[in-house]
């Protein structure tokens, strides 16, 4: 583990082009504007590898766009985005595509299929890596595709509904079987936009203690944004808060406090 | 016309069957071919904008003309017979269906679609998995509604031999045997009552099931 201070002088060498193979995700002078707003002003960041941070910071802060311009859900005006030594800036679309297959990316709202099965959904996490008709619908899919979806199943307590239909499910379920579809991919990173924002106080708990504990079994890297900070505190080994297109600080969880955020949300 | 002549009713009944067998044929033929078709002038998957153009171009030229011209074309095309009524409600429905289907796939809600793209699905993955089902009430919808129309357009083809209880209308009339007309009109008339009822059941099943 490094400390948060190797991780400063480490973020230094970025600029040079050096890779460090122990940070999963590295942004580099990342700037985005919509029209004349300027969201993004030169964004830094090296995620280690196996690391957990939170994002925070208040309402159009940029936290999404940061979020979705890591996989280029949103093409950022300039800087870099490398995933795992792979460059995701002015990539190729196959390229795009690879990178994209190795990284969860959890919504607030669940996005599900509505009409389809809980294990239908879980399966199209499968066509990051095998795509084609056999992952269409669970009734096509193939022995061991199904087993490893059940598997996912089980892992977010969802067994029992694996045939119901997504729309018939409870908020904190279907962002489980989110979450199911999620590692279906095998991600390497896990990047989570509010994942329980739109959850009851409890489920939303729950639902962010299995995220954080699946993703440390699947040794996945995360980064999630959230307005409740005691998520962050809890769940975060590091918190990164956005503040006027910039980082207005970039702790340790165990030195992040109440004071750390006083000029946050003004 | 009172009372309507019931002596050829076996021959008029299996006109009759003759009539809707093209309607479902024509109907589920096209909705199939209306259905890549819609893909193609849809804004968010069609390859490219000038194939957009051309597929909406095509659709709205089926539609433009009347089944009964496509029925005269296909007649000479193929000769009479109910094989030119089946063609003639194919690209009929593919007029009316391959407009709405891809209406329904453009009012899909985006969340799933964005969820799959983020994790790098292929563009055939995502419209199978996501925009086809989202689209499913409102192209199901449609489809029944294609097949009243069908029946009803197909009644008609027979007019000009293109298979049917039509030409069973139309010697009737040149006959001036009224009786006759009125016990095929009669028929007729049963047979698009069914098709409207059953369709509305499933549409209103459809639409409740649908949220
Ligand atoms: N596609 C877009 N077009 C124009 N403006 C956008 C777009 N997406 C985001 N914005 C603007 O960018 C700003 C930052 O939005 P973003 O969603 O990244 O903030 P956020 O930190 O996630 O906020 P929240 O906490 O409300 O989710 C907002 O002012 C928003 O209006
Ligand atoms: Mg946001």
């Amino acid at each position: 583990m490094l400390s948060r201070l190797d991780l400063k002088s480490q973020q230094s060498t970025i600029g040079s082009g050096q890779r460090s193979p122990d940070f999963d995700l590295e942004i580099s002078d990342l700037s985005k504007r919509f029209g004349t707003n300027t969201i993004l002003r030169g964004i830094s960041m090296s995620v280690e590898s196996g690391s957990i941070v939170s994002l925070i910071g208040a309402n159009g802060a940029g936290k999404s766009t940061l979020l979705r311009s890591c996989i280029r859900l949103i093409e950022p005006d300039s800087g870099s985005i490398t995933v795992q030594g792979k460059q995701l800036v002015g990539a190729a679309h196959r390229d795009l595509v690879f990178v994209r297959s190795k990284i969860g990316f959890i919504f607030q709202k669940h996005n599900l299929s509505s009409r389809l099965s809980a294990l239908s959904n879980v399966i199209h996490g499968a066509q990051s890596r095998r795509g084609g008709p056999r992952t269409w619908i669970q009734a096509f899919a193939p022995k061991e595709l199904r087993e490893e979806a059940m598997d996912m199943l089980a892992a977010v307590g969802l067994s029992h509904k694996a045939l119901s239909r997504a729309d018939q499910l409870s908020g904190g379920q279907s962002q489980r079987v989110a979450i199911a579809r999620a590692l279906m991919q095998r991600p390497r990173i896990i990047l989570a936009d509010e994942p329980v924002a739109s959850l009851d106080p409890s489920s939303g708990f729950e639902v962010m203690e299995l995220l954080i504990r699946l993703a440390r079994e699947h040794k996945a890297t995360v980064m999630f944004t959230t307005h409740n900070l005691k998520h962050a505190e809890e769940y975060a080994d590091r918190v990164i808060a956005l503040k006027g297109g910039l980082i207005a600080f970039d702790q340790h969880a165990s030195q992040f406090s109440a004071a750390s955020v006083k000029d946050l949300y003004v | 016309m009172f009372p309507p002549d019931i002596s050829r009713l076996p021959v008029i009944l299996l006109r009759l069957l003759e009539t809707f067998q093209m309607a479902l044929a024509g109907t589920f033929i096209g909705i199939i071919l209306s259905l890549p078709i819609a893909v193609l002038a849809t804004r968010d998957f069609s390859p490219h904008p000038v194939v957009r153009f051309l597929t909406k171009g095509l659709v709205s030229f089926c539609r433009t003309i009347p089944d009964l011209i496509w029925a005269l074309i296909f007649v000479v095309a193929v000769g009479l017979g109910p094989f030119a009524g089946t063609l003639a409600i194919i690209v009929d429905t593919i007029g009316f269906c391959g407009r709405f289907f891809a209406e329904a796939m453009e009012d899909v809600e985006k969340g799933p679609q964005e969820a799959l793209t983020a994790l790098g699905a292929s563009r055939t993955d995502i419209i199978a998995s996501a925009v086809v089902p989202g689209a499913m009430p409102a192209m199901i919808a449609t489809g029944l509604f294609s097949l009243e129309k069908a029946t009803r357009g197909s009644v008609v083809l027979g007019i000009v031999g293109a298979g049917g209880i039509g030409v069973e209308l139309q010697v009737a009339l040149d006959l001036f045997n009224y009786a006759q007309a009125a016990t095929i009109i009669f028929v007729i008339f049963v047979l698009v009552l069914a098709v409207e009822q059953v369709g509305s059941a499933l549409r209103a099943r459809i639409l409740v099931s649908g949220k």
